[in-house]
């Protein structure tokens, strides 16, 4: 009974327009739980409009053609239910969960704010007020600026990763809302649209609720998927200092690109990486940076990778004074994990992390949700979690040093740093 | 959620068990409490409970610190440790079939640990990141600020993070008699709940945990806050472009019976939000202050905040002023809410939405074996775990009158401190 999601429960199924549903079913939750992804990213804006998807996707729930601000937010709420809209670079869409006996309303509510939004003027200036507002206290916040500073500087300030799709000052304060619809009207429809409903739902019903709210549904205007990005050569190492007066702690990101989700050595990176900044305290980040030298509270590393390149980051937070002291251990950390062979035993419990730790993530509703919404968008077999452990444990320690090689060299780094000094 | 299978009972040593199956993933979450937290340290010795929590994870001579760590994390364990003013706990959550090495490790640190100077030494620069990190939060400042002035007398008056002299000076001698004094049998509760058949692990537990000796009884510091007889103000200046106010008023403890009129309250104007550390919130659009101080554009965004204590503590509001607006402002359209929750009782429709909402939330952190794991064992801190089972019931019997009644008892300014953060780069 407690096998995790394959090709045994999950019902994927395709609509006529586009839309493909993955379903699973959990008769020990009253809950469900759903997670839309439409290709409505921030990659069709350019650099010019950052932060228009975003706005678009947030201004979606402030009214529609059938319902207002309050009406739909009573809806949801007056239940205990939530719904969310947000958009990432490749995509955008809503996420959501409810009780069982709700979930047509959560979805027939899900339906109408992607379909029918009006963008009522006066929620656009309020939200816009919010955005700025919001905008300012990244501004001052040390760890946001880092990370912003870090992409940027990695990718190039107009390339779709490298830009914050938060926007700028500047360019959120010039969407108008003509832009905003245009935006809706061209980019949300059902071509490529993944919904994933789990929870305590059977997945027959799952389906034909799809096709209720959202069979109907076309867009003749959408575009084809964007192509995935590209990356470019590092010839050198890049330092970016942003200075925030007043902070009490310096925040570090050192990376580089990362992997593409769909590259061989994904899984070996996601090895390495555990072996570098997650595995027990931290990995070795942990073990050198904050146990044995108490130089930090955090420091710890991730590995990302989506259609384009990914990003690998070594990141912390550290007193001002031991800033440097805090890089030069990150950059030995990286040398040794690029050249020389990880321990067997290294290998053997990172292995075993990743593989362990699956019956947690899989626990609950969203943990299920998210692992099939990440199987669809990048063509992942439905029986990828059983084909797993054969892919990790078949890695091997001149593997895990050929992916940190491919990727991670010392001398050619991105740095952001943001605090006081 | 059959209310009938909790097992409780308690060990001749005066530890209290509190045992829960479920079946429904093949995971277990097994917790430890501690009945310390900030509220029992003296001057000169605050921040010591959460930094004897940091101790506890370097390591006794029977589990070293990265041999632990390895084998939590080898099976895809997580664990971790949260200290706050009441309370200590730890917890780990395991594949069900591992669950017992999280019973060896807790068993072997209530009494074992080990405090060397060079890890104290080390875990000082730690701590005092930790407190620089928080101190880059304007927020953070400002309810520090806030919670000391609405507290004189009570030692919910400090930072759970502790004064960064006392950070700086307190010794290996501090921490350990703090550990020493609280970390006994008669003073913990734990909690496991997950894939698990409880006849055999309550008896693993007695053989692990059964053996550690009864000590004396650390008690509670309780010294009463007297009642407040007027606002107290504090104004805060720092850097940053953006303003935030802060409202704290005196509430009831978790035990009143006053509280769940109170939780009520709080959902009404701020919105349902869950105690459980976990998350599971849903979003407060519909709610009485949004409606008042956001889509009104005084602020970008706010949060309520009333925590379940032991002794009264605080419900507290605190906004993010928008750049357009004003501090005063904001404060204005804040009284003005306040004053009709105390003149008029609350509609039916925003009692009884309340009330749903709470049962979804239920319903939602019931998922997992760690929210579980976290409220049997808070509830147990509070009070016993039948708290967090009746939780729905008590809710469901809140009256409008009782809630209007617990508005003009709570919400008064003279029950109030009010915090302004004034930006240097406004």
């Amino acid at each position: 009974m407690h096998s995790l999601p394959g090709p045994h429960d999950i019902t994927r199924h395709t609509l006529p327009n586009g839309i493909t549903v993955l379903a699973r079913e959990n008769p020990n939750s009253p809950a469900v739980v759903v997670d839309a992804s439409i290709h409505a990213g921030s990659i069709y804006e350019g650099r010019s409009h950052a932060g228009l998807a975003n706005f678009t996707a947030a201004m979606l729930m402030r009214g529609t053609r059938d319902a207002s601000f309050d009406q739909i937010h009573e809806r949801i709420e007056s239940v205990g239910a939530s719904l969310g809209s947000s958009c990432g670079v490749h995509t955008g869409g809503f996420g959501g969960k409810a009780l069982a006996e709700d979930l047509d309303m959560l979805l027939a509510t899900a339906a109408d704010i992607v379909r029918n939004p009006t963008f009522p003027a006066d929620h656009i200036e309020r939200l816009r007020g919010e955005t700025l507002t919001g905008l300012a206290m990244r501004a001052h916040n040390t760890r946001a600026m880092a990370a912003l500073t870090f992409y940027e500087a990695l990718f190039g300030g107009d390339h779709p990763y490298g830009y914050s799709n938060d926007g700028y000052p500047d360019t959120v304060a010039a969407i108008t809302r003509t832009e905003l619809k245009q935006y809706q009207r061209k980019h949300y429809g059902p071509a490529e649209m993944i919904v994933v409903i789990v929870g305590s739902v059977s997945t027959q019903a799952a389906v034909k609720l799809v096709e209720k709210h959202f069979g109907d549904w076309s867009n003749a205007r959408q575009p084809a998927r964007a192509p995935a990005p590209t990356g470019r050569a590092l010839n050198g190492s890049e330092n970016r200092r942003v200075q925030i007066p007043g902070k009490t702690q310096t925040d570090i990101v050192l990376g580089f690109f990362g992997p593409r989700r769909s590259d061989p050595d994904f899984q070996a990176v996601r090895v390495a990486n555990s072996i570098l900044g997650v595995f027990g305290m931290y990995g070795r980040l942990g073990q050198n940076v904050r146990k044995k030298r108490g130089m930090a509270y955090y420091s710890f590393s991730r590995a990302d990778g989506s259609f384009g390149p990914g990003t690998w980051r070594l990141i912390a937070g550290v007193n001002p004074a031991k800033v440097d002291a805090a890089i030069a251990t990150m950059l030995a950390e990286i040398d040794r994990l690029a050249t020389r062979l990880v321990t067997p035993t290294e290998l053997a419990d990172s292995k075993s992390l990743i593989l362990g730790r699956l019956p947690l993530q899989l626990e609950t509703n969203e943990g299920v949700a998210g692992t099939l919404a990440a199987i669809e968008l990048h063509s992942l077999e439905l029986d990828y979690l059983q084909r797993l452990p054969d892919q990790i444990n078949s890695l091997t320690r001149a593997d895990i040093r050929g992916a940190a090689a491919r990727l991670l060299d010392s001398k050619k780094h991105v740095l952001a740093v943001a605090g006081p000094e | 959620m059959p209310r009938n299978t909790v097992i409780k009972t308690r060990l001749r040593n005066g530890l209290t068990v509190v045992l829960k199956s479920v079946h429904t993933a093949p995971v277990a979450s097994f917790w430890v409490w501690y009945r310390v937290g900030s509220r029992h340290e003296r001057t000169g010795r605050t921040g010591s409970s959460h930094w004897v929590e940091h101790m506890q994870f370097k390591g006794t001579a029977a589990f070293p610190a990265d041999s632990v760590e390895r084998a939590v994390s080898r099976v895809g364990g997580m664990w971790n440790a949260m200290t706050w003013i009441d309370w200590t706990a730890y917890f780990e959550t395991m594949p069900a079939d591992q669950i017992d090495l999280a019973l060896q490790l807790e068993a072997d640190r209530m009494v074992n640990s080990r405090y060397t100077k060079k890890d104290v030494q080390s875990e000082r620069t730690v701590i005092i990141s930790e407190r620089q990190g928080s101190e880059n939060q304007p927020t953070f400042l400002l309810s520090e600020e806030v919670q000391a002035a609405a507290f004189r007398v009570h030692p919910y008056h400090h930072e759970v993070l502790g004064d960064q002299v006392d950070i700086e000076t307190m010794t290996r001698a501090d921490l350990y008699a703090h550990y020493r004094a609280h970390y006994v049998p008669n003073n913990a509760i734990v909690v496991a709940v997950g894939d698990f058949k409880t006849t055999p692990m309550l008896k693993r537990i007695r053989a692990l945990f059964g053996a550690v000796p009864k000590r004396d009884d650390p008690g509670l510091f309780v010294r009463p806050e007297p009642n407040q007889r007027g606002e107290r103000r504090v104004h805060l200046e720092g850097e940053g472009q953006t303003a935030y106010l802060q409202a704290a008023y005196h509430a009831p403890a978790a035990t009143d019976p006053d509280f769940f009129p109170m939780i009520v309250l709080d959902s009404i104007l701020a919105g349902a939000s869950s105690f459980n550390l976990f998350g599971g919130g849903i979003s407060n659009k519909t709610s009485r202050l949004y409606r008042a101080l956001v889509l009104t554009e005084l602020a970008a965004g706010f949060s309520g905040n009333l925590a379940a204590t032991v002794d009264p503590y605080l419900y507290s509001i605190t906004c993010a002023v928008r750049a357009d607006s004003a501090l005063q402002k904001v404060e204005a359209a804040l009284d003005e809410e306040m004053d009709r929750a105390m003149a008029t009782p609350p509609a039916e429709e925003e009692l009884a939405k309340a009330k749903k909402q709470a049962r979804a939330m239920f319903a939602y952190s019931a998922e997992s074996v760690s929210n579980l794991g976290f409220w049997y064992g808070f509830a147990e801190i509070l009070d016993e775990y039948t708290w967090f089972t009746t939780y729905l019931d008590r809710l469901d019997a809140v009256t409008a009158a009782d809630v209007q009644r617990v508005a003009q008892l709570v919400l008064t300014a003279a029950n109030r401190t009010v915090g302004h953060y004034i930006p240097n780069d406004g």
